[in-house]
């Protein structure tokens, strides 16, 4: 029926299956759809905000998101500034998973604030010494440059593509596609430093105040590392997903590779800064303001942020995936690239979790306790919105348009007749339920 | 104005004397139309500018004590003009004013991404979750000096600015442009039925809260009364609120220490 | 945002904030400019457009 849309040269499977996957997302889509509305005509009592958590799942999913979608940056950086030629595979995707963090991150930046008519403020009225407003203004920016890195690929449709003016235009921007990465990388690094900035600054908390150099605290550079390391790592994680699920092969085992090792460097790095950052703060910074480190770590309901979580975060999900993909063996084994993947995706969820819910749970004046919070369904169906648009966009993206250079070499089909572009058993995207399932309970929020 | 000293308006608070009665609580509700909810019960989706703590020793009879801590917006300063609140606000919603010393909120500025609330330890910022509802009839007993605040916006104890303004007004009418101490007082400071709360210009040595306190700006407004102690001291917010009290206990429950830190910072 | 904005102060924030923020911005809109002419331009000269 859209065959004419189909990439020449690949099979898709039919468009009743296609159809039936997006509506089973589409649905979940509009229940998260429903309690926005509901946030905003109600307001924020919608959630379980209150006074001690200014910030809560949504502001935790923004910089996850943010976090994750960094592969976008990091891979585009290698592609077109490192000249690392090979990741012109995977590039494609990394960008389409970038557009659709980044424009989930302000979707719920949004529906967030308390005054949502008024967010232009942030623009309008800013104050160049908050982080936020870095924020804000470099999320929006690169966002814009995503859009440029994503409509290259839409003005490749097949049909699309015949238009002579979108042709051309597409051509031109994959020309210059290097300075629009430049200038992508370089917001990149202030705004994912800046979401780092976040906690460091405020330095009357000192679970998430740390010492920094000029106005950027430690937390800053962390931060960067950190998306660049695991955003590759949720790229490929999703990557390898879409091919369970479409089962074909759609990147070559040496272009996952060589990704996987980048990230696993660049997690090597970052968590032996991370292991030093926290050794500093918890010797020298937090005591200066009287708390020692299980102080942050005790005396919490339910232990929810005990000792175990900073353990998790550094150990289990920091030092065990950069081990793995640091060597060839850990890389070239599918269940131990699986497993480092996902790890070092929790390991960056988690982090943010910590830096953002863990430092206002923490009380401050010593006759306050812990303050406990479980986010209410409108915020739970909320972040689990972007989850439902992104296997939306990237449904729709994959069978549409070009994004994988390598599918036809791997998976060739005799002709294109409209015989092959029939289902053969495809209905492996029928048999996956609408939320991938290993993904979703592993990665509670890829919005 | 240009050739006067800044003011550092500032309060005393001696919690040997107060008792917890809240009548400070009510009046700031009454002065700065703070909006409340049919059912209030839950406290941390209340907006209160000023709130009473229950201080223990953590003793059991009969050594038991208690302490009554009122506590309105601290102003930090910082350093130099610094509040954790200010530097933090995305859309210049807060401001510290050197001449006062007062951290304002800027109500129709503000469009609720409650970082400032985060960056606050003494979560002296509350945000308005819902729109302030008045029972019929009680919209005529606001006070019509103070802005009403909508919901989504964060607010906060002003120091009753509005009646620094109205003071100030009365004295230009009258030819002046110095202030009396008693001209310009907080209402909370006024309801206390005990007395408890001194409130004036930390800066001028012929006030109250001047000659309590004894600030050291030279460090960062540190009390010199050996009775006097500010809350969280330690974090480097400089408040404007000092406190009093006779009980070690209480003077200690102010701030955070190691384990067999004594009340000299260990090295 | 702008310098005629209130708050606005020529101090070193500002200009190091404004400065990178604008600098980006304008490489990206002259980019975007760049390739939509570019591409009008081709394509009225050029009915066959590129292959690639």
């Amino acid at each position: 029926m859209d065959s004419a849309l189909i990439p020449e040269g690949v099979k898709r499977c039919p468009t009743w299956q296609f159809l039936l996957w997006i509506g089973a997302a589409g649905a979940v889509l509009l229940w998260g759809v429903f309690a926005m509305l509901l946030v905003y005509i109600k307001g924020l009592n919608q959630t379980n905000m209150n006074n001690a958590y200014g910030f809560a799942l949504w502001i935790w999913a923004d910089l996850a998101v943010i976090a994750l979608g960094g592969g976008a940056f990091f891979t585009g950086f290698l592609r077109y500034l490192i000249g690392i030629d090979k990741l012109k595979n995977i590039i494609n995707f990394a960008v389409l998973i970038g557009f659709i963090c980044y424009s989930s991150a302000l979707l719920i930046l949004a529906f967030d604030v308390g005054q949502p008519l008024r967010a232009w403020f942030i623009f309008w009225h800013a104050n160049v010494h908050s982080m936020l407003t870095e924020v804000a203004f470099c999320l929006t920016c690169y966002f814009f440059v995503l859009c440029i890195e994503y409509i290259p690929l839409v003005l490749e449709n097949r049909q699309i593509s015949k238009v002579p003016f979108f042709h051309n235009l597409s051509h031109n921007m994959h020309e210059i596609m290097a300075i629009f990465a430049a200038t992508g990388a370089f917001l990149s690094f202030f705004h994912q430093g800046s979401l780092g900035g976040v906690p460091g600054v405020m330095f009357a908390r000192p679970f998430g105040f740390r010492e920094g150099i000029l106005v950027w605290p430690w937390t800053f550079f962390l931060f960067t590392w950190s998306a660049a390391a695991c955003g590759p790592c949720f790229t490929i994680f999703v990557t390898k997903l879409t091919e369970k699920i479409v089962r074909k092969k759609l990147v070559k085992d040496d272009v996952i590779e060589l990704l996987a090792k980048i990230s696993g460097w660049m997690l090597t790095g970052y968590i032996v800064a991370k292991i030093i950052d926290t050794w500093y703060w918890a010797a020298v910074t937090a005591p200066a303001k009287g708390f020692s480190l299980m102080d942050f770590y005790t005396n919490n309901p339910g232990s929810a942020y005990g000792i175990w979580i900073l353990v998790t975060e550094i150990v289990l999900c920091g030092v065990l995936p950069a081990l793995i993909l640091i060597t060839n063996k850990g890389r070239q084994n599918q269940i131990t690239l699986w497993t480092a993947v996902i790890l070092a995706v929790l390991g960056v969820c988690l982090n943010r979790w910590v830096m953002i819910l863990q430092v206002l749970s923490a009380p401050v004046l010593p006759f306050e306790n812990w303050f406990p919070y479980f986010p209410s369904w409108q915020e739970i169906a909320t972040t689990v919105m972007p989850l439902a648009y992104g296997v939306i966009m990237i449904s729709i993206s994959y069978r549409y348009l070009p994004i994988f250079p390598q599918e036809q070499e791997l998976n060739p089909i005799a002709a294109p007749s409209s015989q092959a572009l029939k289902a053969e058993p495809e209905a492996a995207e029928l048999q996956a339920p609408p939320e991938e399932a290993p993904g979703a309970e592993l990665d509670p929020a890829k919005a | 104005m240009k050739h006067e000293k800044a003011k550092k308006f500032g309060m005393v608070i001696d919690l040997d004397k107060c008792t917890g009665c809240g009548s400070c609580m009510v009046a700031c509700m009454a002065e700065n139309n703070v909006p409340f909810r049919e059912d209030d019960t839950d406290k941390m989706l209340s907006v209160f500018w000023l709130h009473v703590y229950t201080l223990t020793n953590g003793k059991s009879f009969p050594n038991y004590e208690e302490c009554y801590l009122p506590r309105p917006c601290m102003q930090c300063e910082g350093h130099h003009g610094h509040s954790p609140c200010v530097s933090v606000c995305p859309a210049t919603a807060t401001d510290y004013d050197m001449n006062t010393g007062i951290v304002s909120q800027i109500y129709t500025r503000c469009f609720g991404c409650r970082y400032c609330m985060g960056a606050c330890p003494y979560h002296v910022r509350q945000n308005n979750w819902w729109d302030p509802l008045w029972p019929d009839g009680m919209e005529k007993s606001l006070n019509p000096n103070v802005s009403v605040r909508m919901r989504g916006i964060v607010e906060k104890c002003s120091f009753c600015f509005h009646r620094y303004q109205l003071a100030l007004d009365q004295a230009y009418m009258e030819n002046r442009r110095e202030l009396e101490e008693h001209e310009y007082q907080t209402a909370c400071t006024q309801a206390c039925p005990a007395g408890a709360i001194t409130f004036g210009d930390l800066n001028n040595p012929a006030h109250a809260v001047h000659q309590i306190a004894k600030p050291d700006i030279r460090h960062g407004g540190k009390p010199g009364n050996p009775k006097a102690f500010r809350l969280l001291e330690r974090l480097g917010t400089n408040p404007k609120v000092y406190y009093i009290s006779s009980r070690e206990w209480v003077r200690r429950a102010g701030d955070n220490y190691l384990m067999n830190e004594g009340k000299v910072r260990r090295s | 945002m702008f310098p005629f904005s209130f708050e606005w102060v020529w101090d070193m924030g500002h200009m190091v904030f404004h400065g990178g923020l604008w600098y980006a911005l304008s490489i990206i809109g002259l980019g975007v400019t760049y390739c939509i002419i570019k591409a009008a331009v081709e394509t009225a000269k050029n009915k066959d457009g590129h292959q690639h």
